[in-house]
């Protein structure tokens, strides 16, 4: 009885035409996003000699972890070749390993420095405060490009090219935006607890590494985490002043990896291989940490 | 126990420990600050002063530096290689800013209206997160000519080949799409978290006075997001002006230097043929077109107004 009072009751709902084709939209964008991941993955686990055989297929074409072990030096130099790499592997561990050093430095040193000035720059009242942190805030909005050259020169003068020290340098210290960033964080936190540390007689240090960097973990780890992958994904800096072999990253690495052509083609199933390997750690990263990492951009975005 | 904790045998006499506090608080400051201002000395303030110095200058790096005074700026007015990468940077940033800022507003409009799920949030994010290196290698792959998938597609759809990276006339909207790609779920999140501020009450009062869909987005949602717009606008053409990583992978600033942007021109001119004077000068350039075009931008956005 119920229902059909209400069908006569309340008039028939329109087919919400628009919402359809919202989510249809929204679908395919999503779609059109996540699609060429797949396609490196699907292209590392072809053959390379299977390449050819059907391009279009959605799926690998006689799967293979073959190019992974290439790509990781697995596999000896002729057999390499004959599948179509180069004689010198990319020496993928290497650079990798190149990568985990500089992007760990660069961010254990640049959060804790970083945090140190935030911490003073929001809560202690020294002189010239205001005028350095402006100073930062103005560093802010100078393009990369114009540090590049001088620092640069400022490296190789110091005699620290191809050095990891060479390249973490300029970002070990701070960046303008990880002070912002904290700053911004502090200030947000209840200073009630700090006061009251204070008054019990707790000086400066204590309070900040007792109190102050428990209460901030998750601010930091996501900073960390943000440092991380940028410092991973960096290539300009590196590639200026790391291009030596020993202290090549990853991302350095691959260009060249690209520019080797071995048979006429670039080794695409390799290439791929290669690319899916680097991109594991902001993956895992991501997986653990994606909500914060969102957060922190809609938080950057607006100040 | 309450009096060994007790603040106020402290808060008594406030003027002696006070002022001794003070000047602790000066020198742990200074000690905190100290490393990031070594570093912020080092390799910014310094750099910059240096960098408009060595813009003075004619130096190949491995003999001194000679003073030329403005001769680098001079010699940039007459060359034709700067003209095309100005006009090739300008050309990237026309074609990259408008659909990217466009598309980017679509979805942040859809995200809001059909869902808030951290799920798609997380997808549209993910090629932001990943290296432009291997973005720029990926694309490189699907965009392939002979059997990369997008062609392979084309040709099974009964269309001719697409030469994407390898013709002028194609080489700079191929790099365009792909930097959309990476960036435009970015920009859609900063400016879904914009739309996210827009209190719902100002929509019910729009539908109450029988306001459509159309109507709402054009006379609500836009104004009331301009602030955010101004500065996801006003970052993102900072950044398409500096564009390199991309280019540096796929096309080298060719085809017949139609993708030679500034940015590949300065790295060119520094570390192929080692005019650092004159490269720092084309940045020094770079530099004030950004802080010009940000300013204009700021002004005709209105950006210090708010319609809230």
């Amino acid at each position: 009885m119920t229902p059909s009072a209400e069908t006569i009751t309340r008039p028939r709902q329109p087919i919400p035409w628009g919402r359809i084709a919202a989510w249809t939209a929204l679908v395919l964008m999503l779609l059109i996003t996540l699609f060429p991941f797949w396609w490196m993955l699907r292209t590392a686990l072809t053959h390379p000699k299977a390449l050819f055989i059907n391009p279009a297929s959605l799926l690998p074409v006689q799967p293979t972890l073959i190019n992974f072990q290439r790509v990781l030096g697995l596999v000896d130099v002729e057999t390499a070749v004959a599948l179509g790499g180069t004689g010198q592997t990319i020496n993928f561990m290497l650079a990798l390993r190149n990568s985990i050093i500089v992007s760990v430095l660069v961010v254990v040193g640049q959060v804790t420095f970083s945090a140190m000035a935030a911490y003073a720059f929001a809560r202690l009242n020294f002189p010239l405060r205001n005028q350095i942190f402006a100073l930062y805030v103005a560093a802010l909005m100078v393009p990369g490009v114009v540090m590049l050259l001088p620092n640069f020169i400022l490296v190789r003068s110091l005699n620290l090219l191809n050095t990891f020290v060479g390249i973490v340098l300029p970002a070990l210290f701070m960046t303008p935006f990880a002070v912002f960033f904290l700053r911004q964080f502090f200030l947000g936190v209840n200073r009630e607890v700090e006061e009251a540390a204070l008054i019990d007689g707790c000086d400066v240090p204590e309070v900040f590494f007792r109190i102050v960097i428990p209460m901030t973990i998750p601010a930091l780890t996501t900073l960390a985490v943000i440092t991380f992958i940028t410092s991973w994904n960096n290539y300009l800096w590196p590639l200026v002043v790391g291009n030596k072999e020993n202290v090549r990253v990853l991302t350095v690495a691959l260009g060249v990896f690209r520019s080797q052509t071995p048979q006429g083609a670039p080794d695409w199933t390799g290439l791929m291989a290669g690319t899916a390997l680097s991109i594991i750690p902001t993956f895992v990263l991501f997986l653990f940490m994606g909500r914060k990492i969102l957060d922190s951009i809609q938080f950057t975005g607006f100040k | 126990m309450s009096l060994q904790v007790s603040p106020v045998p402290r808060l008594a006499l406030p003027s002696r420990p006070k002022r001794r506090w003070r000047r602790r608080e000066v020198i742990w400051a200074a000690l905190l600050i100290l490393p990031s201002l070594v570093g912020f000395i080092a390799f910014y303030a310094i750099p910059a002063v240096r960098g408009v110095f060595i813009s003075f200058t004619d130096w190949d790096l491995l003999t001194q530096a000679k003073w030329i005074g403005l001769e680098n700026y001079q010699r940039l007015l007459k060359d034709p290689e700067f003209r095309n990468a100005l006009k090739v940077t300008f050309y990237y940033v026309l074609l990259n800013i408008p659909l990217q800022t466009v598309l980017a507003t679509v979805i942040a409009v859809m995200m809001a209206r059909l869902s808030t799920s951290v799920l798609i949030r997380a997808v549209l994010i993910l090629p932001w997160l990943m290296p432009s290196v291997v973005v720029g290698l990926l694309w490189l792959w699907l965009m392939d000519p002979n059997i990369g998938i997008i062609n392979v597609t084309l040709r099974s759809l009964g269309l001719s080949t697409i030469p994407f990276l390898n013709v002028p006339a194609l080489a700079m909207p191929s790099i365009a799409l792909i930097n959309i790609w990476q960036y435009v779920g970015y920009t859609a999140l900063l400016l879904f978290a914009g739309l996210q501020s827009i209190p719902g009450s100002v929509y019910e009062a729009a539908s109450i006075d029988g306001a459509s869909e159309t109507q709402m987005f054009w006379k609500v949602t836009l104004p009331l997001l301009r602030p955010v717009m101004v500065f996801v606008v006003v970052t993102s053409v900072i950044g398409s002006f500096q564009v390199f990583d991309t280019i540096a992978i796929t096309t080298k600033g060719g085809p017949v230097n139609a993708t030679k942007v500034l940015n590949w021109y300065i790295y060119e001119q520094a570390f192929s043929r080692f005019n650092m004077g004159y490269a720092t000068a084309i940045s020094m350039v770079l530099f004030l077109m950004l802080i010009v075009i940000s300013a204009i931008q700021m002004r005709l956005l209105r950006a210090g107004e708010s319609d809230l």
